[in-house]
């Protein structure tokens, strides 16, 4: 019995041992779904022998709820829209990447390098960016779609066949940019007036669903469908013969961001991998995966070059601004929810 | 039967009635662990104030319950006045779970009835046929479902292509196609327990009936539904409690475009709300009225067994 005893504290022993050793070649990735080759992910095992684990989400609130649940301390890396840097780092769910840790941190493209979301770049690097908008089905509609009135108070032929994302933030932002008025309003007129055109505008959308937004438009089963450029693009190249539109009174623009959380147990190997995604070669395997803009200088030699002249990702001149979705403070949001609430009751 | 469980029992307590408490400690420790923890945390959070963006702080709070019953209009600084919107989503939760319930009992009960009135070696295999579509995930048959039933589906083809309808009908994105996915999410929890009392049932009471000269449908009513009918209240129990908390069936075909109780509860943990209190509150709520359900129908069973 006692030589049993041995032999198995002796077994633990040697398990746990390995268990650690094989603890210093991992890392464990809290990601969207859907947004990361493989390939990409076995390029950086191949090169650093550092084992990938990587879970997925499908929304910026899913993340930050499992995430406050507890499962922080269990990844390493995760990736937020921007409005959530801003919230996560409000928790204190991020670590601090500190001068000097990221050799490739110089790769970031200026313009991203000093971002709204997180000055200075204290927590985050880019992953992809894009907008929100609109496609609309011209088959169905021949007329002009660079309006928020297609979605809001569309022409007859595409009342009843609108698919709105199922997202507050998404849903919300858009309204605003349709009424011209700033996001988190504490105006109660100007508030009182978002409530209402929801209420109104709800009577011409078919569904919300977000998981779907591309296979809707490509099936047929909506005409209008509001949805991020890179879906946008993947469905007219599945066949449908959807237009993505700028509207006039402006647009929804997001960028996607790789954070080191708190508590991350694979703190080392997580800032190799953030290096290896600021390197031009392996963040443009993602764009042209995910079909989105990159925000690190130099990519464009190893770009997919039909992503160049993507319709959606370029603009025309008479397009509004792009704008990101605002953090409100919890009185603000408040309203907002209640807003959504009423739309959805 | 009951007499039958009882007898049964006291003879197996007698035998072991010393280690009584060691032989139900597992099944306590299982219920208090899976069953009763999950429960008391809820019950605990939806007293707890809400913290900005999911999570708690541990400070006793009616806010929760408040935002359930009472409309402080869009602000919030208005007096009380009732909350319709919260009682108009649990009305229109039990009435599409009632009616996929309906819908399992008017198909699955024939589908039962088939069954156990087939050759006894033939039984398993019919019921092993019920399963077969249940191996597959049931966010992979919502889809299914959905895409059979779209506006250019094979469905609405075909019932064009035989001259049945002119232009599509749009099924997808109604009530209807919700209370479709229920029924078929949940209708296997009908036709087995249906199975299990019909297969029980002693035939040659219908056979006694017809010779007395009642018609077939007076036999079924009076004589095969009252043997059956824990068989039914038990299907119709397993299809319309869970048929009223799923999210799946009204988000994926309804269209999501009115909350149920499940989805306004999702919304609470993982949407934009992040409000963990009320989300444990509505679900509070709504396990309080599922308690109060069953006990209706228990107190109705023990009632009609008391007059029998």
């Amino acid at each position: 019995m006692k030589q049993m005893l041995k032999t198995g504290v002796a077994a633990l022993a040697l398990s746990i041992a390995a268990n650690a050793a094989a603890a210093e070649g991992k890392l464990v990735i809290y990601h969207w779904f859907e947004y990361m080759p493989q390939e990409l992910l076995d390029k950086f095992t191949a090169e650093t022998g550092i084992e990938v684990t990587m879970d997925t989400y499908d929304s910026n609130e899913a993340m930050l709820a499992s995430l406050k649940a507890g499962a922080i301390g269990t990844y390493d890396v995760a990736v937020p829209g921007d409005y959530m840097v801003t919230i996560m780092a409000g928790e204190g769910l991020l670590d601090t990447i500190a001068e000097g840790e990221l050799q490739n941190k110089g790769n970031i493209a200026p313009e991203w390098a000093d971002p709204s979301f997180d000055p200075g770049r204290k927590h985050s690097i880019p992953y992809q960016w894009g907008s929100t908008s609109f496609s609309v089905n011209r088959d169905v509609y021949q007329g002009d779609i660079n309006t928020t009135d297609i979605l809001f108070n569309p022409p007859a032929e595409l009342s009843g066949k609108i698919n709105m994302l199922d997202s507050q933030g998404e849903v919300t932002a858009m309204a605003s940019l349709h009424l011209g008025m700033e996001q988190c309003s504490t105006d109660r007129e100007k508030l009182k007036a978002l409530n209402a055109m929801l209420q109104e505008a709800k009577g011409h959308w078919a569904s919300f669903n977000s998981d779907t937004a591309k296979e809707v438009l490509v099936s047929g089963d909506a005409a209008v469908g509001q949805i991020y450029d890179g879906f946008g693009a993947k469905a007219r190249e599945e066949g449908a013969n959807v237009e993505y539109a700028f509207p006039t009174q402006g647009y929804v623009v997001w960028m996607d961001n790789v954070v080191l959380l708190k508590d991350a147990p694979n703190r080392d190997n997580a800032l190799k991998f953030l290096d290896f995604l600021l390197e031009p070669e392996n963040i443009a395997a993602v764009s042209n995966f995910a079909r989105y803009g990159a925000g690190v200088k130099g990519v464009s030699e190893f770009l997919d070059p039909a992503l160049a002249t993507l319709p959606e990702a370029n603009p025309p001149a008479d397009a509004g601004a792009g704008v990101f979705i605002e953090v409100c403070d919890e009185q603000t949001q408040a309203v907002y929810d209640q807003i959504w609430t009423n739309l959805k009751k | 039967m009951a007499a039958g469980a009882a007898s049964g029992g006291s003879a197996t307590t007698d035998t072991y009635k010393e280690s009584r408490f060691w032989l139900l400690l597992p099944a306590w420790v299982v219920l208090g662990i899976f069953v009763l923890a999950p429960v008391m945390m809820m019950l605990i959070y939806s007293f707890l104030t809400k913290e900005f963006r999911g999570g708690v702080i541990w400070e006793l709070s009616f806010a929760a319950y408040d935002q359930f019953f009472c409309d402080r209009g869009l602000f919030g600084d208005e007096p009380c006045t009732i909350e319709w919107t919260y009682i108009q989503i649990f009305w229109r939760s039990i009435w599409q779970a009632g009616a996929a319930t309906l819908l399992s009992l008017a198909i699955g009960f024939p589908t039962a009835y088939f069954i156990a009135t087939r050759p006894e070696s033939q039984r398993p295999l019919w019921v092993f046929l019920i399963t077969i579509p249940y191996w597959v995930n049931l966010l992979i048959r919502t889809v299914s479902m959905k895409f059979l039933l779209r506006d250019q589906g094979p469905l609405n083809d075909a019932l064009i292509g035989i001259g049945l309808l002119d232009s599509p009908l749009h099924i997808v994105n109604t009530n209807f196609a919700v209370q479709l996915g229920l029924f078929y999410s949940y209708l296997p929890f009908m036709v087995l327990p249906i199975y299990a009392a019909v297969e029980r049932y002693n035939f040659a009471l219908s056979e006694a009936a017809a010779d007395l000269y009642a018609t077939k449908w007076t036999t079924l009513r009076r004589i095969l539904l009252p043997a059956v009918k824990p068989g039914v209240i038990a299907g119709c129990i397993l299809v319309f409690v869970p048929s009223m908390g799923s999210f799946l069936a009204p988000d994926l075909l309804g269209g999501a475009k009115n909350f149920m109780i499940g989805s306004l509860i999702e919304e609470q943990f993982k949407g934009n709300a992040g409000n963990w209190p009320f989300g444990a509150a509505a679900s509070m709520i709504l396990l309080t009225m599922v308690l109060i359900i069953l006990l209706i129908f228990a107190r109705q069973q023990a009632k009609a067994e008391k007059e029998a």
